[in-house]
């Protein structure tokens, strides 16, 4: 754990207004992914163009958890596996402000799996971003719902009896109007991805493969971070057109990737408008459309 | 109207425009009620998936500007607790009413208890002070939710409403004040500019000024241990200078927070002390008593935390003896007696729940305590 203390002497990052610099150097691991899913999402941002007092980022516990406490936005750094409850309650609130949730795998499948499914299901206008290393980085690698069949971590030493979930099928099977998935050396993709997760209307869900050299490749044997980076990037095979409960996520033979999902549905307020429409004029003003903003 | 419905005529009337919930008995009316009246009022109703995503909820839609509340009953209360937590640490407004039955767990759903006054003290892990009042009506329902959003406003906390199932059910006449006589408190705003704006400094009453999400501060806000900025700091002191502050906020500001309604207490030998629809059984008691000669006299609760230490510590040393009517097996009695400390005789009448304490059962400690046996 590391306390903040400003760093001297360093030029200015092209970042720098939407990071809380003087909270940096942050506690992520050397070689961690989640840095690269934290700099394309502040890119997808700064390419919106949005008034960052319009966009809020909120995370539940874990390592990547610890991203609200980096970005300077409206952030918050709530309960392990409750970020998108929160995230509901802040945008049904807010309707005019655009709500980010980023969380890692265990706190969005495992503790927090029950809020997915019905976050989905509502069609809340949220864009989730999961970093997905399979397995709980923060407390030192314990097997996650990700981690694959067989692997090694504290919890599992002579390897993980359970099969994993498939979150990109999941989130889909669940009524998300956006799904993609990328691994972290894909950053060109994962940031166009992410851009257009924030411009869809609706529940966006972005996965990322990511690397956790300190916890999850030391246990598996798998080399370096770059190592881990170029294995997942290698496993991967890129398929837009594809059924997504067929984009396989299995590190062993073969990481589906690409955008699978981008549909139209309305939105939790847009039903919620419709059907009380009749007796609640005032509450229009509550409407997004009816707001200024981003 | 029914005490739940009361419970949600108040939280409109007082501006609450969120609310999160689950169903469940006896508690339902309440989500009901708001269901209806929300949608008429530009408020949003949502039915969450558990509890814990209600607490969740209701914690969001607070930074983002609105006022927010969630019902339930003991199961639900349970699960609330890490999030009632997050609310105490990051200080965030809102109410949760647990209208009580009886426990343990699913217990009698339909049956009246009041066995959760020490979990809505220290349910949730941490040290921490709560604020927790028990109606005794439903108009004490409309009036009390009334005050835990003031409450909650001002000093930045999740308030509770301890209600119970009779409360909660039952039919009484409910007086609605005109508007303008509705006494009603919004969170303090920052005053300064957004460049010097520390979201946990707190101004000299311990209160710190509240930005909302979009406000335009770029607030972080953290269940972590924090400092003034409101980042992350993992060490001694800050958790020392944090928790400090939290609990005092509400520590020293106790006597305008604690509120008690004292009946026949001037000459009073024997003093009954409840709260909720117990205190009404005492009520009637406590008149019994003194139709029958006995100078009893009541103190009837509408803060249960924090407790009215000094007033207990005032009474006991000119009081013959002491007793607590409550529906459990004796949770309110023992911070009675430690308030007591040995200066009169304390003793207890209660029930495990399922049924309200019988005036008469009161009554018959009174006369004991009144000859001199407890």
């Amino acid at each position: 754990m590391t306390t903040s203390k400003p760093v001297k002497n360093i030029p200015p990052h092209p970042m720098d207004s939407l990071l809380r610099t003087e909270r940096i150097p942050h506690i992520w691991c050397p070689g961690c992914g989640i840095g690269t899913v934290f700099s394309a999402v502040i890119a997808a941002i700064k390419n919106t163009g949005w008034d960052p007092n319009s966009i809020a980022m909120v995370s539940g516990i874990g390592c990547t958890g610890r991203m609200a406490g980096y970005i300077k936005l409206d952030s918050f750094h709530t309960t392990h596996g409750r970020a998108l409850p929160f995230a509901t309650g802040l945008k049904l609130a807010r309707p005019q402000t655009k709500v980010i949730v980023v969380s890692g795998d265990g706190d969005l499948f495992a503790i927090g799996g029950n809020h997915f499914i019905h976050a989905a299901r509502r069609n809340m206008d949220l864009t989730v971003i999961c970093v997905n290393n399979l397995n709980y980085g923060m407390t030192g690698g314990q097997q996650a719902p990700s981690t694959p069949l067989g692997a090694k971590t504290t919890t599992s030493v002579n390897g993980s009896p359970e099969e994993p979930f498939n979150f990109s099928y999941l989130a889909s099977a669940c009524g998300a109007t956006y799904v993609a998935r990328w691994t972290a050396m894909q950053v060109r993709s994962l940031r166009s991805s992410i851009s257009e997760a924030l411009e869809k209307r609706g529940f966006s869900f972005v996965e990322v493969i990511t690397p956790c050299p300190s916890s999850f490749g030391r246990r598996n044997r798998m080399g370096s971070a770059l190592e881990m980076l170029k294995f997942y990037h290698g496993r991967s095979v890129i398929r837009g057109d594809i059924d997504p409960k067929d984009a396989s996520m299995d590190i062993d033979k073969e990481i589906v990737v690409g955008k699978f999902v981008d549909i139209e549905r309305p939105t939790f307020l847009d039903h919620y408008e419709k059907f009380n429409r009749p007796q609640m004029p005032p509450w229009r003003s509550m409407h997004p459309d009816n707001q200024k903003g981003r | 109207m029914n005490g739940d419905e009361a419970c949600c005529e108040g939280a409109l009337a007082v501006g609450c425009r969120f609310f999160a919930g689950y169903p469940i008995t006896p508690a339902t009316e309440i989500a009901e009620s708001m269901s209806r009246r929300l949608p008429q009022l530009g408020g949003i109703y949502i039915q969450m998936e558990d509890e814990i995503a209600s607490m969740a909820a209701i914690l969001g839609a607070s930074w983002g500007g609105v006022k927010s509340m969630t019902s339930t009953s003991g199961p639900g209360f349970s699960l609330m607790m890490e999030n009632i937590g997050l609310g105490i640490c990051t200080e965030t407004p809102c109410v949760v009413c647990n209208v009580q039955r009886a426990g343990p767990s699913t217990g009698l759903p339909t049956a009246v208890g009041q066995g959760d006054m020490m979990q809505a003290r220290w349910g949730s892990h941490g040290h921490y002070e709560i604020i927790a009042l028990s109606p005794s009506s439903p108009q004490e329902m409309f009036d009390m939710t009334i005050r835990a959003f003031n409450l909650s406003e001002y000093y930045r906390l999740p308030v509770i409403i301890l209600a119970d199932e009779v409360v909660g059910h039952m039919n009484e006449r409910v007086i609605i004040p005109r508007e303008d006589d509705i006494e009603i408190i919004n969170r303090r705003k920052p005053s300064v500019s957004r460049e010097d704006y520390l979201p946990y400094e707190a101004d000299a009453d311990g209160i710190a000024p509240m930005a909302n999400c979009g406000d335009g501060y770029r607030i972080h806000v953290t269940g972590l241990t924090h400092d003034e900025r409101g980042y992350p700091a993992m060490n001694a002191k800050a958790q020392e200078q944090m928790v400090t502050r939290l609990v005092g906020k509400i520590r020293n500001n106790r006597d305008k927070i604690i509120s008690t309604k004292n009946f026949y207490l001037d000459d009073a030998e024997v003093v009954v002390v409840s709260y909720g629809i117990s205190a009404r059984s005492s009520m009637k008691a406590v008149r019994d008593a003194r139709n029958e000669g006995i100078k009893a006299g009541l103190i009837k609760l509408e803060t249960i935390w924090p407790f009215p230490e000094e007033l207990i510590r005032s009474i006991a040393p000119q009081a013959k003896a002491m007793i607590m009517a409550e529906i459990n097996g004796g949770q309110m009695v023992l911070e009675m007696e430690r308030c007591v400390g040995g200066a009169c005789p304390v003793s207890l009448v209660g029930n495990y729940g399922g049924a309200i304490l019988h005036p008469n059962l009161i009554l018959g400690a009174i006369s004991k305590a009144a000859r001199g046996k407890t």
